[in-house]
C-alpha cells in the first residue's frame, strides 16, 4: 500500500515568500529522510514553497477564477510530501510518528488511491490518454 | 485505543524494528537463531505490557533495550556463559581469566557500533550458501522483513511446519557451522553478494508469478523483495549489481498492473496497454539503472536483464521498441551468464531485429538443447517464426506440440489457437 504523509505546517498559510524553515529543522528532517530511504519505504517526497508565491484557481462561478497566494480564507496548507510504500496503515502511523516534527506542524496521512481501484469507473481510453500526458510531461521535463 | 488497535500497531513497530534488533543482538550473541529469540522474547514482553501501559514515546527504543538486558539475562544464568567467555575472551586477545563482569562489559561495548553494518552482516549471514536457496528465503523473510512463519508459507504455497522446519534447521546449521556474523572479506564478496541477490530475486519472482485471485501474501512478496533490494542498495551503495537487481524490480514490478487480464489471464509484454504501468516505479527503475552505469566497468547479469526491461520501458508503444538495443544486451549476457533459456530470448529479439529468418537461425541450433526438451516456449518461438515465414504447417505442428507441454490452462488455449490459426491466416511474411 502507497501512503502520502502530508506536512500541514500550522502558519505556513501566511509565510512570506520565499519563506524557508531553518538549517537545524532541515538537518533534522534530512535525517528522518534518509531514515525512511534505508528501510527501504521512501518512493518520493517534496517540499512546497509557501502560497504566498502560489494561487489557487476556483470554478464557484461555474468557470475559472485565479485567486493568488496567500490565501486569507485557508486555515491550513501542505508545507510537502512524501510518499511510502508499507504494508499497513498502522505502519504509515508508525513511521510518521517518528517525524522529528515540531509543535505547529501535523502529518496527515492518506491512502493512495490506485489504478485497480479505477477499474470499474475508468475507461481504457482515458487511462491511455492519461499515458500520453504523462510522457508529454516527462519530455518536457527532460528538455529543461 | 482498543487492545486490538494496540496489536495492529506492536506489529507495525515489530516490522519496522525487528531486522535493526535482531541484526545488533547477533552482534552481541554471535548466534542469529539465538539473537531470533532474544527479540522474540522482547516483543512478548511488549504484547504483555503496552496495551496496558500504552506505547511508549520510542517504542523501537524500548524494545532494544529489552532485547539487550534479555541478552545479559541470557549469559548471566546460562552455562553457555563459560563457553562464549573464553571464545570472546580469545578473540578480543584477552586473557582467559576473564572475569564475568569484564565479559558483560564487552557485550555492552558490542551494542553500540554502527547498525547499518549490523544489516549488512545480518543480510549476509541469512543468505550464507552454506543453507539451501529455500532455506536461506525464510530466514531471510523472516529475520529481515519481520514476517511470521504463517505469512511465509502462505507466500510460498507449503504448510506451516515445512516453513517452522526450515527456519529452525536453518539456524542450527549455522550455529553449527559456526558462520561468522561479518560481511565477507574482499575475495569472497562477489560471490557472497550474488548468493543475497538471488535470493532476493527468487522472492521477487516467487509474488511475481503470482497471478489475481491467490493469496494477498504473494503479491506482498514482490513488494518485501523490492523494499530488501532498496534496503541492500543503501547498504551495499557501491555495488553495481545491488542497483541493478533493483532497477530490474522496479520495471518488472512496474508492469503488475497490466500483466493480467480481467479475468486473469496473462498479457503478453508487447501486448499490454502501457498506461498501466507504474510510472513512478518505472522511474525509479531507470534512477537505479542510472546509478549502476555510473559506477562504471562492465554490466553484470542483473543490470543486463535491466536495461533490457529499460528498453521496454523507454518504448511508448510495443512497435516504438528499440530492439536492436535489445538483441546486443542479450548478446552480452549470453556471454557472461550463458543459458539456453537467455539463448532463445536473444533469438527472439534478433528476429525482431533483423527479420524471422535470422530469429529462426538461432532457435534451431538450440534444438538440441537437451535442457529445453519438455521448454514449451521453445516451440512456441519457433512456430511463431514459422508461421511469419509463412511455412505454415510446420508453426501448426509447432504450436500443437508447445500446448502439449506447457501445464498452464490458459496458456494451452493460446497455442492451440494459433495452431489452428496458422491453417489459413497468419501468412505474414515480415
Amino acid at each position: 500500500m502507497r501512503f502520502m504523509m502530508l506536512m500541514i505546517p500550522k502558519g505556513y498559510e501566511k509565510a512570506a515568500p520565499g519563506a524557508m524553515p531553518d538549517a537545524k529543522a532541515v538537518a533534522a528532517m534530512m535525517k528522518y529522510n534518509e531514515s525512511l530511504q534505508k528501510a527501504g519505504v521512501l518512493l518520493s517526497l517534496e517540499g512546497l514553497h509557501p502560497p504566498s508565491m502560489g494561487a489557487r484557481v476556483s470554478f464557484a462561478a461555474g468557470k475559472p477564477k485565479v485567486t493568488d497566494g496567500p490565501f486569507a480564507e485557508a486555515k491550513e496548507v501542505l508545507g510537502g510530501y512524501w510518499m511510502i510504500q508499507v504494508k499497513s496503515r498502522e505502519d504509515a502511523i508508525e513511521w510518521a510518528k517518528r517525524c522529528p516534527a515540531s509543535g505547529n506542524e501535523v502529518i496527515e496521512i492518506r491512502q493512495v488511491q490506485e489504478l485497480s481501484d479505477f477499474a470499474k469507473t475508468l475507461p481504457p481510453k482515458l487511462g491511455a490518454r492519461e499515458q500520453e500526458l504523462r510522457e508529454e510531461l516527462e519530455r518536457k521535463a527532460k528538455k529543461r | 485505543m482498543t487492545a486490538s488497535a494496540t496489536h495492529s500497531a506492536i506489529d507495525a513497530v515489530w516490522r519496522i524494528e525487528s531486522a535493526k534488533i535482531i541484526a545488533a543482538l547477533a552482534r552481541m550473541v554471535r548466534d542469529v537463531g539465538l539473537a531470533e529469540e532474544l527479540a522474540q522474547d522482547a516483543l512478548l514482553a511488549a504484547l504483555e505490557r503496552w496495551p496496558d501501559s500504552g506505547i511508549p514515546d520510542n517504542p523501537g527504543a524500548w524494545l532494544m533495550a529489552t532485547a539487550k538486558n534479555r541478552a545479559l539475562d541470557h549469559f548471566r544464568h546460562n552455562k553457555i556463559l563459560e563457553r562464549k567467555h573464553e571464545e570472546l575472551a580469545g578473540e578480543m586477545e584477552l586473557e582467559q581469566e576473564i572475569a564475568a563482569a569484564d565479559l558483560e562489559a564487552c557485550l555492552i561495548e558490542r551494542m553500540d557500533d554502527d547498525i547499518g553494518d549490523d544489516l549488512l552482516r545480518l543480510v549476509f549471514v541469512a543468505c550464507h550458501p552454506v543453507l539451501s536457496t529455500e532455506a536461506r528465503a525464510a530466514l531471510t523473510l523472516r529475520l529481515l522483513c519481520g514476517l511470521t512463519t504463517d505469512e511465509i508459507a502462505r507466500a510460498f504455497l507449503v504448510p506451516e511446519p515445512t516453513i517452522a522446519q526450515r527456519i529452525v534447521r536453518a539456524k542450527r546449521t549455522l550455529a553449527e557451522t559456526r558462520v561468522p556474523f561479518e560481511v565477507p572479506r574482499k575475495d569472497e564478496l562477489a560471490a557472497r553478494l550474488a548468493s543475497v541477490l538471488e535470493v532476493v530475486y527468487l522472492v521477487f519472482n516467487e509474488g511475481y508469478s503470482a497471478t489475481a485471485g491467490e493469496d494477498w501474501m504473494r503479491p506482498a512478496l514482490c513488494e518485501e523483495a523490492l523494499r530488501l533490494g532498496r534496503v541492500l542498495a543503501e547498504l551495499a551503495p557501491k555495488e553495481p549489481e545491488v542497483h541493478g537487481l533493483v532497477a530490474l524490480m522496479e520495471i518488472q514490478a512496474s508492469r503488475a498492473g497490466a500483466r493480467v487480464g480481467p479475468s486473469g489471464e496473462p498479457i503478453l509484454l508487447l501486448d499490454q496497454d502501457r498506461s498501466r504501468w507504474d510510472h513512478l516505479l518505472v522511474r525509479r527503475g531507470l534512477a537505479a539503472l542510472a546509478r549502476t552505469e555510473q559506477l562504471g566497468g562492465r554490466l553484470g547479469p542483473y543490470a543486463l536483464q535491466a536495461a533490457i526491461a529499460a528498453c521496454h520501458a523507454r518504448a511508448r508503444t510495443a512497435a516504438q521498441t528499440d530492439w536492436v538495443r535489445i538483441a546486443a544486451l542479450y548478446d552480452a549476457l549470453a556471454q557472461i551468464a550463458p543459458s539456453p533459456v537467455v539463448e532463445l530470448n536473444r533469438a527472439v529479439a534478433v528476429a525482431m531485429a533483423f527479420g524471422p529468418a535470422e530469429g529462426l537461425a538461432l532457435v534451431d541450433a538450440l534444438l538440441s538443447e537437451p535442457s529445453l526438451k519438455t521448454y514449451h516456449l521453445l516451440p512456441a518461438v519457433r512456430g511463431d517464426l514459422l508461421a511469419k515465414l509463412g511455412r505454415t504447417d510446420e508453426a501448426r505442428a509447432e504450436f500443437e506440440r508447445a500446448a502439449s507441454l506447457t501445464r498452464n490452462a490458459r496458456e494451452r488455449k493460446l497455442l492451440l489457437d494459433r495452431a489452428r490459426a496458422s491453417n489459413h491466416k497468419f501468412r505474414v511474411v515480415k
